[in-house]
């Protein structure tokens, strides 16, 4: 079953026409994923990979079939992207873009929750579900399919603790990156919920990082709620204070938002804590 | 970006909300002039943007006119924090009568702006909100009904105020709001709001933190910095300096971050980092590497898991670098660790140089920390 996407997903892809959004439309296709039209506001009536190009999300949907978008729109017009994709009843939304304005995303986000829709990202490399379909830029060929579910608050940190786990053998349900900004569309606790309820997920990976306590409330979750096991890694446990570390979002501020009080928090409910990367590949092949 | 206190309290004048008199000046001469020139008593602030700033002496109180040279010479001397002062704000002396707390901040848990009062000023809000939550009230608000006067109302009757001073106080909020959206800000607040003792609202200090990621609607701010910070986020890179003896080139933030643990757990001390981002290509690897070199580094580890970012053109970075910055890897030793995609092309490239070359992140750590040491 996997989560969020499936061999079913239908995708259009926004900002189809930029040196990213192209790339990895091809890339995706190339996985298998189901790329139904793309949009570019004033391009419409091309032509991207065989994917036929419109100027508007509604334009394309009276044409297409699809219940997924997957956003490369340049930051100032990313969080009206997201809206308009929203606005026209895309039920999933993945957002890559970097360098969304705070204000626009507090507006986008309460737009998006009072549509009911989901947003994963932005600041993600997205989502995969290995052999199935793939909606973010992530390098297909280290994935394989299997049964534990990874979530994580950054990108290439999931690719190296992906090939640990494909290296010992273990497969993956879906990974999701939720993103590395202060304000996420989808938090750790909606996607564990999610992993608890599939079929296809028997244990659980946990990346998290340093800034705001989305690990502590995770932690809290996880000990009420699960049934599933959960690994768990933090980068930054070095990480100085009121620096931000790469990410918006990785900033150990005023005091809060440090690793150790994450790694304590998952290590009072119950949860492993890896170390190093190769580590958390250990400990997962030790649940199997 | 963080605004000077001077600069904040421009903007907030001009919205309305009443800041004490004064002028920011950059010599002593000019203190003792603009003394001389409004006859008040007045207190001289160090301009920096670290917090703590009265603790460490960077608040002054002069008697006289001389009194005022000697404090913005004094002032102008000092680091705060490893933050040198050039600027130096006096201003006119307020009668305190209370000192209240008031700002606004986006809250990352609940994903909304909030406003938070307290009738605890002119200390640490964490520190109040640990220590004595009960004097503290806070409202959420949402971005598409907007900040409501009952809903200030209530904020400023929980912390104790009425009649005349509540009013003040909504509408110094309320325009204080309009400055927080208005210029894309992260944190907004004045600590402490004075009570004066006859009966007034005062801003007696003033911050403006903005979000990074919207400057472009503010490129009034943009400073030109001298800065390597700076020249990396031009570069669409991020750097950050540290105080070790390690440069770590990585991309993505989570994978330098936990490059970064790996060392310090191998005992090294890390002196900067460069985050290359997705899809780094070679002329970013070799501003990155440029970027290191700037500090005194005794080894260098470059730790690339590739997806959009292909080894190959890292490597190539590399070797372009190489023949550009005759780095002598005899003094700086370079551990280099690839991964992901077109691994055994970056491989390839990276034979004929005399680099470390590694196959884990472990190993790569271990072998840094070692060379370091030398």
């Amino acid at each position: 079953m996997a989560i969020l996407i499936d061999e079913k997903t239908r995708v259009i892809v926004q900002g189809i026409t930029g040196r990213e959004g192209s790339f990895h439309t091809a890339q995706m296709m190339e996985y298998g994923t189901h790329i139904v039209a793309g949009v570019t506001p004033g391009k419409g009536g091309r032509d991207i990979h065989g994917v036929p190009v419109y100027d508007s999300v509604k334009r394309a949907l009276a044409e297409h079939d699809a219940n997924c978008s997957i956003i490369f729109v340049p930051a100032p017009f990313a969080g009206d992207a997201i809206m308009e994709a929203v606005h026209n009843g895309i039920e999933l939304v993945v957002c890559i873009t970097e360098g969304i304005p705070v204000h626009d995303m507090l507006r986008t986000y309460r737009y998006v929750k009072q549509n009911d829709a989901t947003l994963i990202g932005p600041n993600c490399p997205g989502i995969i579900s290995p052999e199935k379909s793939k909606v973010g830029i992530m390098p297909a060929y280290i994935f394989r399919n299997g049964n534990v579910g990874i979530v994580s608050r950054s990108g290439t940190l999931t690719y190296q603790i992906v090939d640990e786990l494909t290296r010992r053998d273990i497969g993956q349900s879906t990974c999701v990156g939720i993103g590395g900004d202060p304000i996420t569309g989808t938090g750790f606790i909606e996607m564990l919920e999610m992993f608890e309820n599939d079929d296809e997920t028997d244990a659980v990976v946990l990346i998290g990082e340093i800034g705001g306590t989305e690990e502590e409330k995770a932690a809290e979750y996880i000990r009420k709620e699960m049934s599933k096991p959960v690994v768990a890694f933090i980068a930054g446990i070095t990480a100085p204070p009121e620096k931000r570390m790469g990410h918006a979002g990785a900033i150990i501020q005023k005091g809060k938002g440090d690793a150790k009080s994450k790694i304590e928090a998952l290590k009072k409910a119950g949860i492993e804590v890896g170390k190093t990367p190769s580590e958390v590949g250990k400990l997962v092949k030790s649940l199997m | 970006m963080k605004l000077h206190e001077f600069e904040a309290k421009k903007i907030f004048r001009n919205e309305g909300i009443p800041v004490p008199e004064g002028k920011v000046v950059y010599s002593s001469r000019e203190g003792v002039k603009y003394a001389k020139s409004t006859g008040k008593k007045l207190v001289a602030k160090a301009q920096v943007k670290v917090g703590g700033r009265g603790k460490a002496g960077g608040i002054l109180f002069p008697e006289n006119e001389e009194e005022v040279g000697d404090a913005v010479h004094r002032l102008l001397n000092m680091e705060i924090k490893g933050e040198k002062v050039e600027a130096v704000l006096l201003e006119e002396r307020i009668e305190i009568d209370r000192e209240l707390y008031l700002g606004f901040t986006v809250d990352r848990e609940t994903r909304t702006i909030v406003c938070i009062g307290s009738s605890m000023g002119g200390v640490d809000i964490e520190r109040v909100a640990e220590e004595h939550p009960d004097r503290i009230s806070r409202i959420s608000i949402d971005p598409f009904i907007g900040l409501q006067d009952f809903a200030l109302r209530d904020l400023f009757f929980d912390i104790g105020l009425s009649g005349q001073t509540l009013s003040k106080a909504v509408s110094i909020a309320k325009r204080l709001y309009r400055i927080f959206v208005k210029y894309d800000s992260e944190l907004c607040e004045i600590n402490p709001l004075v009570l004066t003792s006859d009966g007034n609202l005062v801003a007696a200090d003033a911050v403006l933190n903005m979000d990074d990621n919207a400057i472009y609607r503010h490129l009034e701010f943009e400073r030109i910095e001298d800065s390597l910070e700076f020249r990396a986020r031009k570069a669409g890179l991020s750097y950050v300096e540290l105080d070790g003896d390690i440069g770590i080139i990585g991309n993505g933030a989570g994978l330098v971050m936990a490059t970064l643990d790996l060392v310090h757990f191998e005992g090294g001390k890390p002196a900067n980092f460069c985050d290359v981002g997705g899809g780094a290509r070679s002329d970013r690897i070799k501003t990155a590497l440029e970027l290191i070199l700037s500090k005194n580094v005794r080894a260098i580890l470059i730790n690339i898991f590739g997806g959009i970012t292909r080894c190959d053109e890292v490597a190539n970075g590399i070797l372009e670098a190489f023949s550009q910055l005759e780095i002598d890897t005899s003094k700086i030793p370079i551990v280099v660790r690839l991964a992901g995609t077109n691994r055994e092309e970056g491989m390839q490239i990276l034979s004929s140089m005399d680099l470390i070359i590694v196959d884990t992140m472990e190993s790569a750590a271990k072998k840094v920390v070692e060379v370091a040491r030398g």
